[in-house]
């Protein structure tokens, strides 16, 4: 693991008040560039890949404000930016708790117990997305990303 | 020193698997992705590269894998498990775990030289179940349902020269272990038959203002309060209405955890000690095998000085379901 630990924390409630009124259309964007280059990498497994096709996901980052609308759709992560119904799979959880996953400090299964993630939707869908960003192997994404404090196993 | 017991990981993925061996793993245990094995959930498990892979890491660092192929074959498929046994062979595992006597048989028959385990499934709590099973199948370790006391637990040590594992670690249920069809009474499929308790295609997680709601292909299991700890939604840990009563009518929503009892797990002579989880993430088997390794550590030189110290019991508690742990049916007053 990391040494760098990273601490739970909420931002001041005035920050989701400015960020939900900025514009969401550049979370969406970054989301889905980030997803790709996960993609190129050929990080992510193709049999379960084709179990997103279509499907649309929603990321709530709860202290900032932030929503990003995505799709997987013939090969790539797509961002949505007017999204027309509601999405398959919806994660909503503070900063802290993101930083957590994505560093493999927490495990989502404790921080949904704990109900610091919050995740509707396809449950199944949900299972699938859990699984494999927990395949990532995370060590043949971190030389090619430097300064993330990416845990490699 | 090699009186202590092997610590046995689990392993979901191929980043767990290496969280495990990095972190003091003696022994990892892997299932292939189908339902040859009790944790068929989507996404999980291994394909053929990384199976290969993930062998190929732990052995070359010294350790032993273990392949569960715990479910009971359904009619019709028998081929589907006896080839799951062939390929595990073929893979070079340390071990295969299984729970059907008709696996068993065939796997001690066409394969004489593979080590053999019962699987938890294979419910043996007793050394009469555990010696028939040495007697029939060459079985060389039995690991024991959560249901015996540790004096049950030495008694059996006592009457067999089969291996014996535990549990030390992870959430519980009932423990009707290779006998539980509550699954099945929801939704129509089980971990004996489809390999997955509770599938994730049945659950529904519907948030309402102020609470959660959990339903099981429909029916309402229970209902969290914002500030309330969530459980995995299976019907043992539902809330139902007793006799005007709302409340956990067959388990609550909690883990075991041993770290208070370990020498005596030791004293008594279990051979390994398992930690529960294949559904968990790289962070969980991490977070839990550091943890049991540095309490097994701790006893190299005995048992004289061990403490439990707070900090292991903090790492446990943070990722126990229900953030809550017990020791389950080894301190058990009643038989």
């Amino acid at each position: 693991m990391s040494a760098f630990q990273i601490p739970k924390f909420r931002l001041p409630a005035f920050v989701a008040t400015i960020g939900s009124r900025l514009p969401q259309w550049p979370h969406s964007l970054h989301m889905a560039a980030a997803l790709n280059l996960v993609l190129k990498l050929k990080l992510l497994p193709e049999d379960t890949l084709t179990a997103l096709e279509d499907k649309l996901f929603r990321v709530h980052v709860r202290d900032t404000g932030g929503i990003a609308h995505y799709t997987y759709r013939d090969g790539l992560f797509r961002p949505v930016f007017q999204p027309a119904r509601e999405p398959d799979l919806a994660f909503a959880a503070n900063l802290s708790a993101y930083l957590q996953l994505l560093t493999r400090q927490e495990d989502p299964d404790t921080l949904f117990f704990n109900r610091e993630l919050e995740i509707t939707g396809d449950t199944e869908l949900g299972l699938i997305v859990k699984n494999m960003l927990d395949a990532i192997e995370f060590s043949q994404l971190r030389p090619r990303l430097p300064g993330l404090p990416l845990a490699g196993h | 020193m090699s009186s202590l017991p092997d610590l046995v990981c689990p392993a979901g993925s191929l980043p767990a698997l290496k969280a495990a061996v990095d972190n003091g793993a003696d022994t990892v245990y892997l299932g292939f992705k189908n339902d040859t094995n009790a944790r068929n959930f989507a996404g999980l498990n291994f394909d053929a590269k990384t199976m290969a892979e993930g062998i190929r890491y732990a052995h070359g660092k010294g350790r032993e894998v273990l392949m569960a192929i715990n479910t009971f074959p359904q009619a019709g498929r028998v081929d589907h498990w006896r080839h799951a046994v062939d390929n595990a062979v073929d893979l070079g595992v340390d071990a295969i775990i299984l729970a059907d006597v008709g696996l068993l048989d065939y796997a001690r028959n066409k394969h004489p030289q593979q080590r053999l385990h019962l699987s938890v499934q294979g419910s043996a709590t007793s050394y009469e179940a555990i010696n028939f099973c040495q007697r029939e199948f060459d079985i060389r370790r039995a690991v024991l349902p959560r249901v015996l006391t540790l004096a049950q637990v030495e008694n059996v040590i006592r009457n067999t020269t089969v291996e014996i594992e535990v549990f030390g670690f992870g959430s519980l249920c009932v423990m009707n272990e290779g006998r539980c069809w509550l699954s099945s009474y929801a939704c129509g499929e089980s971990p004996n038959t489809v390999g997955a308790c509770s599938p994730a295609k049945y659950v529904k997680w519907d948030k309402q203002p102020g609470a959660m709601e959990t339903r099981l292909n429909g029916i309402l299991i229970d209902r969290f309060a914002d500030d309330e700890p969530a459980g995995y939604p299976t019907l043992c840990k539902g809330r139902f209405d007793v006799q005007g009563e709302t409340y956990y009518a067959l388990e609550e929503p909690t883990s075991l955890n041993v770290l208070e009892i370990l020498p005596e797990i030791i004293r008594i002579g279990v051979r390994a000690i398992k930690i529960e989880g294949r559904q968990r993430s790289p962070a969980y088997v991490t977070q839990v095998t550091r943890t049991l390794r540095a309490a097994l550590d701790s006893l190299r030189d005995g048992a004289g000085r061990y403490q439990v110290k707070p900090g292991w019991q903090a790492e446990l508690a943070k990722v126990s379901e229900g953030s809550q742990a017990t020791l389950g049916a080894y301190n058990r007053p009643w038989r």
